[in-house]
């Protein structure tokens, strides 16, 4: 299958469960999906048959709100069934709001912003030869435990560290530059001490190239432009679209852009 | 229909601000002030993005400033994420801020661990100074936030997310216990609104039984009404508290350390297992399936008047005691 159309697939899986009872969040998991799609169709070194390999690749969701992604991405690698996606929230089910490591190839429990980071440092200095990424959102970016995790990383020289920001752009209420300004973030990552890669993380020849090994000593972030919500015009770009309960009529609508999209990008 | 308490606290708030220039909104990108007119006091609305730490640390400066800031995140962020700063800059500096903390116990639900706050009481009744209260419903949420414009100290108020009915328990005063239902067989103290609603049903279904049971609101976690407690424990034969926080350290520890202190009884303490929640579901479901119910408390109740032993819940629970 195509990148474009894994990502295809893997947005339909997150549309369908934000027509779940309780809702999902359905803008920043759609803006997350390039990138978790090149990172394990095309990057990490995982095994779905022995989720906990010795010489794995490690994928930290620092930004836990985006698990719809994550859980629709491991379901077509092959970590859980894609039969299970229609369990999302559900009484009695696995899958929560957020990842838990009951979850075949979650490393860690996340949803409080701000502790990827550290825990990526944690995994990088005690595996030198294993890669180990962490995806962040940019208004995660907020959270002052980020930037020390930041520094500690270029400190100990953690080049096998690749940090990813899924810059949308916004966060829950606004503008992540009309709440608290982040720019200019390639400067700031750079006065950290680590080498900066700005990319479309919606292109995944792009993100792939961008996720290759880095320099010696150094780690490195990819600052992926991305948009909230893609894929659905009627939501993209809108605050809106961070958390979603879609009725039967938004769900098949949603669905019907989908389609009509990837008819367009197959003829 | 009935708001939601965290909806009642902001239009009160909104309402408040306009009436005090001192008062202050310090928001986390919580979404719950999104397109809100604040009129002439907007610039005393300030969202200080998703930074907690930074928050307490400014409010705490505003407040020793003479300003009166309300600060707004979830339960968990302001108890755990944010401790140091609420320990430090505002308890140990002994600074009036309003913590109001939505998404209190189970309340968010199939979003997870991550989000669910079932140690913050027992973390916030530790902290000198700090008055802490968990109101019942959206009327009681709207009391407490005006009362606690009196109170020297901070304050921390726990709400949920959902809208939940009214209790009926007529005007809230802080640190009065309200006794919802008069009985004198058992007594059950409760805080926060499943709680009680859990405990009124009980009392229904316990009175089919020909048990009489006394529901008592605890909505001050602290300072506890002690006298009230002692009255309570002094007309039954046995006490259940309930609450939507982990049994360790929360409203059943503090009235069985003050039973133990000055008239020991007979205590079940109803609340969630020492365990994170392992399934997903909504707020109800997980309530029902960690026994935090009304059948739990029936249960515990009909057992403990026939002198059987039972633990906290009927979920094993091995380090916590056995009466």
């Amino acid at each position: 299958m195509s990148p474009v159309a894994i990502a295809d697939r893997v947005r339909e899986h997150i549309v369908d469960m934000c027509a779940s009872p309780d809702g999902g969040h359905l803008g920043g998991s759609l803006s997350l999906v390039e990138i978790l799609t090149t990172l394990y169709f095309e990057v990490l070194r995982v095994d779905p048959r022995d989720p906990a390999a010795a010489d794995r690749d490690i994928l930290i969701l620092s930004k836990g709100h985006g698990a719809l992604a994550l859980y629709a991405v491991l379901a077509e690698r092959g970590f859980i069934g894609v039969s299970e996606l229609r369990t999302f929230g559900q009484p009695g089910g696995r899958l929560m709001g957020h990842p838990t490591r009951a979850v075949p190839g979650v490393e860690m429990p996340t949803g409080a912003l701000g502790h990827g980071l550290a825990l990526g440092n944690g995994f990088a200095l005690a595996n030198r030869g294993r890669r180990c990424f962490v995806v962040l959102g940019d208004g995660e970016l907020q959270e002052g435990s980020v930037w020390e995790a930041a520094m500690g990383a270029a400190s100990l020289g953690l080049d096998n560290l690749t940090a990813v920001v899924d810059r949308n752009g916004l966060q829950l209420g606004s503008p992540t530059e009309a709440t608290v300004s982040l720019e200019p973030l390639a400067d700031r990552w750079r006065a950290f001490g680590w080498t900066v890669r700005e990319v479309d993380g919606h292109d995944p020849a792009a993100l792939a190239e961008a996720f290759r090994p880095v320099e010696p000593g150094r780690p490195a972030v990819v600052l992926a432009t991305t948009v909230k919500g893609h894929g659905l015009p009627f939501l993209q770009g809108r605050p809106e679209s961070h958390f979603a309960k879609l009725s039967e009529r938004q769900h098949a609508r949603a669905r019907a852009v989908l389609r009509a999209r990837q008819a367009r990008s197959a003829s | 229909m009935t708001p939601p308490a965290r909806v009642a606290y902001r239009d009160l708030l909104i309402q408040l601000m306009a009436c005090d220039d001192r008062i202050y909104c310090l928001d986390t990108d919580t979404g719950l002030f999104t397109g809100t007119d604040f009129g002439a006091a907007a610039g005393r609305y300030v969202n200080l993005g998703i930074a907690e730490h930074n928050l307490m640390g400014t409010a705490a400066g505003l407040a020793a400033s003479g300003k009166i800031p309300f600060v707004n995140t979830m339960a968990t962020f302001a108890t755990t994420r944010a401790l140091e700063a609420v320990k430090l800059d505002i308890a140990y500096a002994g600074l009036p801020v309003r913590i109001v903390a939505t998404h209190g116990g189970l309340a968010a639900g199939h979003l997870g661990p991550t989000h669910h706050s079932l140690e913050d009481l027992a973390i916030m009744r530790a902290l000198p100074g700090f008055t802490v209260v968990v109101p019942a419903d959206a009327e009681a949420a709207r009391e407490a936030v005006a009362q606690s414009l009196e109170v020297p100290g901070p304050v921390y108020i726990r709400l949920g997310r959902s809208a939940t009915p009214p209790i009926g328990a007529g005007p809230t005063t802080l640190g009065q216990a309200q006794r919802l239902r008069s009985g004198g067989d058992i007594a059950i103290f409760t805080c926060g609104p499943h709680p009680a609603l859990a405990a009124l049903r009980a009392g229904d279904q316990l009175a089919r039984h020909g048990v009489e049971a006394a529901v008592i609101n605890m909505h001050t976690v602290k300072p506890l009404d002690t006298a009230a407690v002692l009255a309570e424990a002094g007309r039954v034969r046995a006490l259940i508290t309930v609450e939507e926080h982990w049994r360790c350290g929360g409203l059943g520890g503090l009235i069985a350390e003050t039973l133990c202190e000055h008239a020991p009884a007979r205590l079940v303490r109803i609340g969630m297992p020492e365990t994170f929640a392992q399934v997903a579901g909504d707020q109800s479901y997980l309530l029902d399936y960690y026994g935090i119910s009304e059948q739990e408390i029936t249960t515990a109740a009909l057992t403990l008047l026939s002198d059987g032993t039972i633990t906290g819940g009927t979920r094993d629970d091995p380090d916590l005691s056995r009466v």
